[in-house]
């Protein structure tokens, strides 16, 4: 996925500024920095969610396999279907179950195959190590998980219609300890099967579970995001080239 | 070396203190007064409804359902017309209502959102006479005849905004986040909405469906133009029909014998007034069910 010149408004006001980044397949990269500084919003640039809020435009390109999901006759519905999301708190749907949950994704969009229905909720609570804590209940309502176990659920969901990228904003942010370190070892798992971006407050966490990290910041002039610098995540963490990665990685402003 | 000095103590109960709780204990007071007596008017009805009706809908239950008056008419049959009624009523109200809603809560925040909202209040306000007299021009007097189809457009009429609001609020209610899991999975707009909005929201909706309803199980005015009373039940789509609140009317309007007519007007009103209380009981068990389900 390679990310070229992109900018990003809500409405008049400009949010991300010529935002370049490229991301390697099979490998996970965070995108760090500072509160408020667009990375959430760089993430739904990247799956075309940033455009459902009501004004919210993007220019520049996004290209997926070499095609740019901003094309004109790109239908945004298809690109989320290629590029999947997991959201800072956990939204399972709550009238359907645990099962229904998982095949969502696969139902809503009418590709249904009822026979398979089966071995793909169990492949899919399977690669989000949740099959063993549900596999008795698989009718109980989704709500009746607990936090950690119903952001997994909506991993489950998301990796249930085989995405080739999964987009995750801050997804261990509602979650107690015990849980954020089972899903941070879910996505070192799932890194050899898809294409992980995830944004993360939490500069520890980067460090732990990245391939490459993405360092962005707010550009105090014109109050705008700005990609600073990306590369392997040890050379971030140990020898940025910018001044100001390496103020942000020690801490010196955050 | 001596400590220094310590502030006077103030003392904890002052003249103003105990000014303020007398002063707090006479306002409860009288707001609760007032309470009660808002709440009279509700006792005084039920009270006198029951006193009158009790004796003839349960004393000669079930003769009194099927008693006829020497108006004409049954209460059997009248009960079966407002049945029928609600029945239409909802085929008009219902999908307007429920649509029109959920196309606020969705897509409405623009002009003309405001524009229909506006119209939607404006009509919540509609004169139910005023929603007969539609209903007779525009139905009544094309096709000839009094029908039921007229009674149940003007119903319906009545009932839309009703559903139509608490839809909205209850679709709005529904969590941004909810819609964003859908659109992120590729599901379409319209899908994610139907699929899983409403099914989020129906509880809700239900509850103002019965509302809407309660509203106008009991309306008479809209009536008297658009199915007329009919005192051999309900004979067909294109006859003037009976209606409970439209028996109840006849028999204490213009009752040719007041000693069988009145009790049996009476055990009328308590008929509907019961079915009022069990629907908006209902809505009220509805809309609690669903606040106390884990969520």
């Amino acid at each position: 996925m390679f990310v070229e010149s992109l900018r990003a408004f809500y409405g008049s006001k400009l949010a991300i500024k010529d935002c370049t980044l490229r991301i390697e397949p099979g490998q996970v990269t965070a995108i760090i920095g500072p509160s408020g500084c667009g990375k959430s919003t760089l993430l739904r640039c990247l799956n075309r969610m940033h455009e459902v809020i009501p004004a919210a435009r993007v220019k520049g390109k996004v290209l997926l396999d070499g095609e740019n999901i901003y094309a004109t006759n790109a239908d945004p519905v298809l690109v989320r279907r290629r590029v999947g999301m997991v959201f800072q708190r956990p939204n399972p749907f709550p009238t359907m179950s645990i099962q229904d949950n998982v095949t969502s994704g696969i139902r809503l969009t009418g590709r249904k195959r009822s026979r398979e229905m089966a071995a793909i909720v169990e492949k899919a609570l399977r690669d989000s190590a949740l099959w063993d804590e549900v596999k008795d209940r698989l009718k109980a309502p989704a709500t009746a998980l607990s936090g950690g176990q119903q952001q997994r659920l909506c991993i489950a969901r998301a990796i249930a219609v085989q995405p080739e990228v999964i987009l995750m904003d801050e997804p261990c942010s509602a979650l107690d300890p015990i849980a954020t370190l089972k899903v941070e070892e879910l996505i070192a798992e799932l890194r050899e099967n898809y294409t992980i971006v995830i944004v993360t407050h939490n500069m520890q966490q980067a460090a732990r579970v990245s391939d490459r990290t993405a360092f962005m910041m707010i550009d105090m002039e014109d109050r705008a995001g700005m990609m600073v610098e990306d590369g392997p995540t040890k050379e971030i963490f140990s020898k940025p080239k910018d001044k100001r990665t390496e103020d942000y990685v020690t801490g010196r402003f955050g | 070396m001596a400590a220094p000095a310590l502030p006077e103590r103030k003392p904890m109960m002052t003249l103003a203190y105990r000014r303020r709780i007398i002063t707090n204990n006479v306002i409860t007071g009288f707001l609760v007064l007032c309470a009660l007596l808002a709440l009279i008017p509700l006792f005084w009805v039920g009270i006198y409804v029951l006193e009158q009706g009790w004796p003839a809908l349960v004393g000669q239950f079930p003769s009194i359902l099927t008693e006829q008056s020497p108006e004409g008419g049954e209460l059997l049959w009248a009960a079966e017309g407002t049945l029928i009624l609600i029945g239409l009523s909802c085929c008009v109200g219902l999908p307007i209502g429920i649509m029109t809603g959920v196309y606020l809560a969705e897509f409405g925040r623009n002009r003309f959102g405001d524009l229909v909202r506006f119209v939607a209040d404006v009509l919540a306000g509609l004169p139910s006479i005023v929603a007969g007299i539609v209903a007779y021009s525009v139905i009544v007097l094309t096709v000839h005849h009094y029908t039921p189809l007229a009674g149940g457009f003007a119903l319906g009429l009545l009932m839309f905004p009703t559903v139509t609001r608490s839809t909205e609020a209850v679709v709005r209610l529904v969590p941004d986040t909810l819609r964003e899991a859908g659109l992120a999975l590729g599901v379409s707009r319209w899908r994610t909405i139907v699929s899983v909005i409403i099914p989020t929201a129906v509880s809700g909706i239900i509850t103002g469906v019965i509302l809407g309803v309660a509203r106008v199980a009991g309306e008479t005015a809209p009536l008297i133009f658009t199915i007329l009373g009919n005192t051999n039940g309900f004979v067909g789509w294109d006859q003037p029909s009976p209606a409970l609140s439209l028996q109840i009317f006849q028999n204490f309007l213009t009752p040719q014998d007041p000693t069988i007519d009145y009790p049996i007007g009476y055990a009328g009103v308590l008929l509907l007034f019961i079915m009022v209380i069990v629907l908006n009981l209902g809505a009220r068990a509805l809309a609690a069910s669903r606040s106390g389900a884990a969520r």
